[in-house]
């Protein structure tokens, strides 16, 4: 992370942006893991324009690159059976960053609650968990973007954190049920786990403030997500478990203060020196 | 009951998939899977599974392709938990082999009409090759050892539902009763164990067939309440040489199935072949399946048919009635009707959603069990291939003209997109189709 924070870096949204952009790109082009033309248009729009209303409505000045983010994600993760839905994902999305906040900070990762909330309150939506497939070089493209993002927003703690005990449970399951290594490393191969470590627990507007704070939140995220995955059977367990969760970052924020993090005011202190 | 030396532990199931035979055989027959018939179906070491899946309640249907001595088999198959007697039925093979072809990718045949004349356009389908005819057959010794929680009747067999508290009690259980079980096999049903599963184990009763009068063995369902919506490959995958085709038929209420862990993708579709194909649409089929295998790295589940049984476009085959759909556990139309199935969506609920999907795997391939989740997608699909007949009568207008130069363009994109989704040379497809008279004639 050092090496590439001896320079300040512009706003991580753009390497976000970037990468979602490519895997939205690859799907078209290359390999089909389920997003829609169509549905993807309607989301990214749905949520610049849910933005500008809301912008409006609250006098925020107007920045368009976290809707463009929340757009994105939605388009490569919601799946519905009808167009509206992801118009409704939208509005849900960027309108609970201006409805659903305490101390200047919104709770709830947008597109995380909206899928969440779209599970369990309609009947035509699902996310296929399957459809990225377990390809290595995927896998390695998500990293290299998520190196540049978490570099640039300094979250990749959390993302690191996340994805260690995560696997740590896989791995602990596996030698208790004495399968083969062959069935962990198979479930850590899953492209949308390494979306939802690199792009969804560690957004920094949702994650808590500090380290300790940061370290507790994925470790309960990951026992949680885990629970519902194997013991209660419930496919989307990450993506619940993180929204169920997220109200426990204000609770970490108040335990353990630490300063709150900002797009606009990069600060290179405690990164580089 | 004494058991013979001989006796090898097999897996196989649903039975590739699904099932653990005990079959007496050679004490070199470690090789594990059935032998398929000779003619009969497409693919082999090929089994099939019919899940139908409500909620939480869920009923899988299962059929193997197991040749042989019906004393000699035998079934072990996890489940997530205690089975009741009323929970065990047997279901009629045709019903499956109904579905199986109801389900199959298709060819349809079009003929062009008289470019002088106006359009009729006449239409009709041909199933794919059908998977298969034969018996199921099931065979299993047991004896004493792990806690037998129940023993049920079912028909022509007797089932067992076992479970084991210590992590290696199922397999000492086989051990001690001289199965030889293949190395692996002890560590998958020891996963299964801790994962709290029972185990449904099921052998021929002779005595009881003979008096039943039927000559087949049925395949056996199984239902339960379970959130687990999943098939247990690896069972299968222990013993195998090679990679083995389970085909999965699903029967839901708001959508198709997927896998959650595994990419499932649709198999190509919609293309227009050669008309020499009809009479070996089983090898084109086999081929193109092939393919689509090899392109995904064998990591990937295939979509086959993704259809609402209210209607099919063309049909297969004749629709299901209600009760065969209720009979493969589809019990939520709740009719014993012995009619088509037709729902009246709006509203009444009786909604029966089917998805076939075809997957080949291995060990290395899928190294654990498929996970399924049920979809809000009711788009169709279906695997489905099409022949236009050229029109070969006497044609003397303007129209002729252009339709006969059109045909070179249309018999060239048929080569090649058929040589493009089996492998096959297009120099000999594009032999073969001139042998069928598909020249361009100028």
């Amino acid at each position: 992370m050092t090496a590439l924070s001896g320079r300040r870096l512009p706003d991580a949204r753009y390497f976000q942006l970037a990468a979602l952009a490519t895997l939205l790109a690859i799907n078209f082009a290359i390999i089909d893991f389920g997003a829609r033309p169509e549905a993807s248009v309607i989301a990214i729009a749905g949520a610049l324009l849910t933005q500008i209303v809301c912008c409006r409505i609250s006098g925020v000045p107007l920045d368009l690159k976290s809707p463009l983010i929340t757009g994105l994600s939605l388009s490569l993760l919601l799946r519905a059976d009808a167009l509206w839905l992801h118009a409704a994902a939208a509005v849900i999305a960027i309108g609970s960053k201006f409805v659903l906040r305490l101390d200047g900070k919104h709770v709830f990762n947008p597109a995380g609650l909206a899928i969440v909330v779209l599970l369990f309150t309609s009947k035509g939506v699902w996310i296929s968990p399957g459809q990225w497939g377990t390809e290595i070089w995927l896998g390695s493209l998500a990293g290299l973007f998520a190196i540049l993002v978490l570099s640039a927003s300094r979250r990749a703690d959390i993302a690191v954190y996340f994805f260690a005990s995560h696997a740590a449970l896989l791995l602990l399951r596996a030698a208790w049920l004495g399968d083969p290594l062959a069935i962990p490393l198979h479930q850590l191969q899953s492209g949308s786990l390494l979306i939802f470590t690199f792009f969804m627990i560690s957004d920094p507007r949702t994650t808590p403030d500090s380290h300790l704070g940061r370290l507790l939140f994925a470790v309960t995220v990951a026992v949680t997500a885990h629970y519902l995955a194997f013991f209660l059977q419930m496919r989307p367990a990450l993506y619940v478990a993180l929204i169920a969760l997220s109200p426990l970052t204000l609770v970490l924020d108040r335990l353990i203060p630490a300063a709150r993090f900002s797009w606009r005011s990069p600060n290179p202190q405690g990164v580089s020196t | 009951m004494t058991l013979r030396l001989s006796n090898v532990f097999r897996s196989g199931v649903a039975a590739v998939a699904i099932l653990a035979n005990m079959a007496s055989a050679p004490a070199n027959a470690f090789c594990g899977f059935y032998v398929a018939q000779a003619d009969a179906k497409l693919f082999n070491q090929s089994s099939k599974v019919v899940l139908a899946r409500d909620g939480q309640q869920t009923a899988i249907t299962m059929a193997s392709d197991f040749e042989g001595d019906v004393k000699e088999f035998a079934v072990v198959v996890p489940v997530p938990t205690f089975i009741e007697r009323k929970q065990i039925g047997v279901v009629e093979p045709k019903t499956i082999e109904h579905l199986d072809k109801y389900t199959a990718p298709r060819l349809v045949e079009y003929h062009d009409a008289d470019p002088c004349a106006p359009v009729v356009v006449a239409a009709r389908s041909m199933p794919a090759a059908p998977m298969m005819a034969g018996a199921m057959q099931y065979r299993f010794r047991q004896d004493y050892g792990v806690t037998i929680e129940a023993s049920y009747d079912v028909a022509e067999y007797d089932v067992l539902i076992l479970s084991a508290q210590e992590s290696d009690g199922l397999t000492r259980w086989l051990t001690d009763n001289d199965y030889r079980i293949p190395q692996g096999a002890d560590a998958v049903l020891g996963s299964y164990i801790k994962q709290g599963m029972r185990f449904f184990v099921a052998k021929v009763n002779v005595e009881r067939m003979k008096s039943i009068g039927n000559g087949q063995l049925r395949p056996l369902q199984v239902r339960y309440q379970s959130a687990k919506f999943m098939v247990p490959l690896r069972l299968g995958t222990v013993n195998a040489k090679g990679a083995q085709d389970l085909i999965i038929y699903a029967l839901t209420k708001s959508g198709r199935i997927e896998a959650a862990n595994y990419r499932t993708v649709k198999i190509p579709s919609g293309i227009d072949i050669p008309l020499y194909v009809k009479n070996e649409f089983g090898p084109f089929y086999k081929a193109l399946f092939e393919r689509a295998v090899a392109r995904e790295n064998m990591q990937a589940v295939f979509v086959e048919y993704a259809w609402d049984m209210a209607w099919c476009d063309p049909c297969a085959a004749d629709p299901m009635s209600n009760k065969e759909l209720v009979e493969l556990g589809a019990r939520w139309i709740g009719s014993d009707d012995d009619v088509a199935f037709r729902t009246g969506r709006r509203g009444s609920g009786s909604d029966a959603f089917a998805t076939r999907l075809h997957v080949r795997y291995d060990a290395k391939t899928f190294p654990e069990d498929i996970v399924f989740i049920e979809t809000k997608d009711r788009s169709n699909f279906q695997g489905r291939y099409v022949q236009h007949h050229p029109w070969r009568g006497e044609a003397k207008c303007d129209a002729a003209k252009s339709y006969q130069e059109s045909l070179a363009t249309r018999f060239a994109k048929e080569a090649t997109d058929l040589a493009a989704v089996t492998g096959w040379s297009r120099s000999e497809i594009v032999a073969k189709m001139a042998q069928s008279g598909e020249t361009a004639v100028k």
